[in-house]
């Protein structure tokens, strides 16, 4: 078990095994992607006030999930980074932040363009959708902060602390709907209380949130393979790798 | 686990915890500041300054919104209960504006109960469901915007 446990921790063993399991992954989101997607956009029946502009919460909702889900995994990383100096840790921590960042994008964009017709405005600086700009914010710091200093031994001791420092910021996003008056609606999917959504609506989002966590995954492997490739270039067996490939 | 792993797993938690009981008092004690608007019965109170350009938020009440004959004049009641303030605006309304509806507007008071709306945005809530469910659970007939 341990053993195991271990060499989920040398990028030798990582990188075949992430290539292994890439295509069931893709496989998966895609399925599931194109089943929320078309079932969310074409069958799901029209909201009794917004009509058809609600049907962005099936892009919008697993985006804004996964742009305050990628910083907290991000935050984990770097704390595992630290305490235990798991090269691995950091290395998908780096990996990942660019995807966090298209998420948190996203999420950005598609509520201004839902916001235009529901509210009648595209922006406002409430706090949920300021803290949201914020954590585009931290995502773009983490990425400038790696590479701009180029020793990668510093740059990550940099990104791990910036990461664990802007977490606090994701119970903020969240919350802010409670603790203040903002435009913004509160959570239609809570852990504790039913969902104040009718089930022919909330099936294929929760569909599409489930595509969204296997997309980032899926993404986040790639990228992982491709960073462990350039970081351990001068190791004997990315070199036998890549004549292998040639 | 090794003492220094421990250590430091101590003190990542710790500033952790620490930076978010700072924010979180920052944050309390800005609370005015970062709420986007002030309800009705602070209006009423007195709370929300005169003159400067502010935001209400609240329902609009039933039966309280009166078109002019001509242009786009419109006047409406918004409340929160415990406090009620009537807003003067001329221009296009959302098309989720109607009574019992949520909305923000955006203007400078008069007095604590008038407010003259340069703009008015709606607020949505939470709730997501299909018209006909709409209708038996409500109990009134919605239209669906074009």
């Amino acid at each position: 078990m341990w053993q195991w446990f271990h060499k989920l921790g040398s990028p030798k063993y990582v990188y075949p095994l992430c290539g292994k399991l890439l295509p069931w992954m893709a496989f998966f989101t895609t399925a599931l992607l194109v089943i929320g997607t078309v079932w969310g956009l074409f069958y799901a029946p029209a909201d009794y006030q917004q009509g058809n502009s609600f049907r962005i919460i099936y892009i919008h909702v697993p985006s804004a999930f996964m742009s305050m889900g990628t910083y907290t995994y991000i935050a984990v990383l770097a704390a595992i980074g630290i305490i235990w100096r798991m090269k691995l840790a950091d290395m998908f921590a780096v990996a990942i932040a660019p995807i966090g960042a298209a998420f948190t994008f996203v999420a950005l964009f598609t509520g201004a363009v839902w916001g235009k017709p529901t509210w009648g405005t595209y922006w406002v600086w409430d706090a949920r959708l300021t803290s949201e700009l914020i954590l585009l914010f931290l995502y773009f710091g983490l990425i400038a902060l790696y590479h701009a200093i180029e020793d990668k031994q510093k740059a990550i001791k940099a990104f791990r602390i910036l990461a664990l420092v802007g977490v606090v910021n994701v119970p903020i996003i969240h919350y802010s709907v409670h603790f203040w008056n903002t435009l913004h609606q509160g959570a239609t999917l809570s852990k504790f209380e039913k969902p104040s959504m009718a089930p022919e609506m909330l099936w294929p989002l929760l569909i599409n949130i489930l595509g969204t966590v296997l997309l980032f995954l899926t993404i986040g492997m790639m990228r992982l393979r491709n960073h462990i490739l350039v970081s351990e270039k001068n190791t004997q067996w990315v070199k036998q790798e890549v004549q292998h490939v040639l | 686990m090794k003492p220094h792993r421990r250590n430091r797993l101590i003190i990542i938690c710790l500033s952790v915890v620490g930076l978010s009981v700072c924010l979180f008092l920052l944050g309390y004690a800005f609370k005015q500041n970062i709420n986007l608007y002030y309800s009705p019965h602070e209006v009423n109170a007195g709370a929300a300054p005169i003159g400067p350009s502010i935001r209400v938020g609240g329902l609009v009440v039933e039966g309280s919104v009166k078109h002019a004959d001509k242009g786009l004049d419109v006047s409406f009641d918004v409340t929160n209960v415990k406090g009620t303030v009537t807003i003067h605006y001329s221009g296009i309304l959302p098309d989720l504006f109607r009574e019992g509806q949520g909305i923000i507007a955006l203007g400078a008071l008069k007095d604590n109960n008038t407010l003259v709306a340069s703009e008015v945005l709606a607020k949505h809530d939470e709730e997501y469901m299909p018209p006909e469910v709409a209708e038996s659970l409500k109990g009134t007939k919605h239209q669906l915007p074009e």
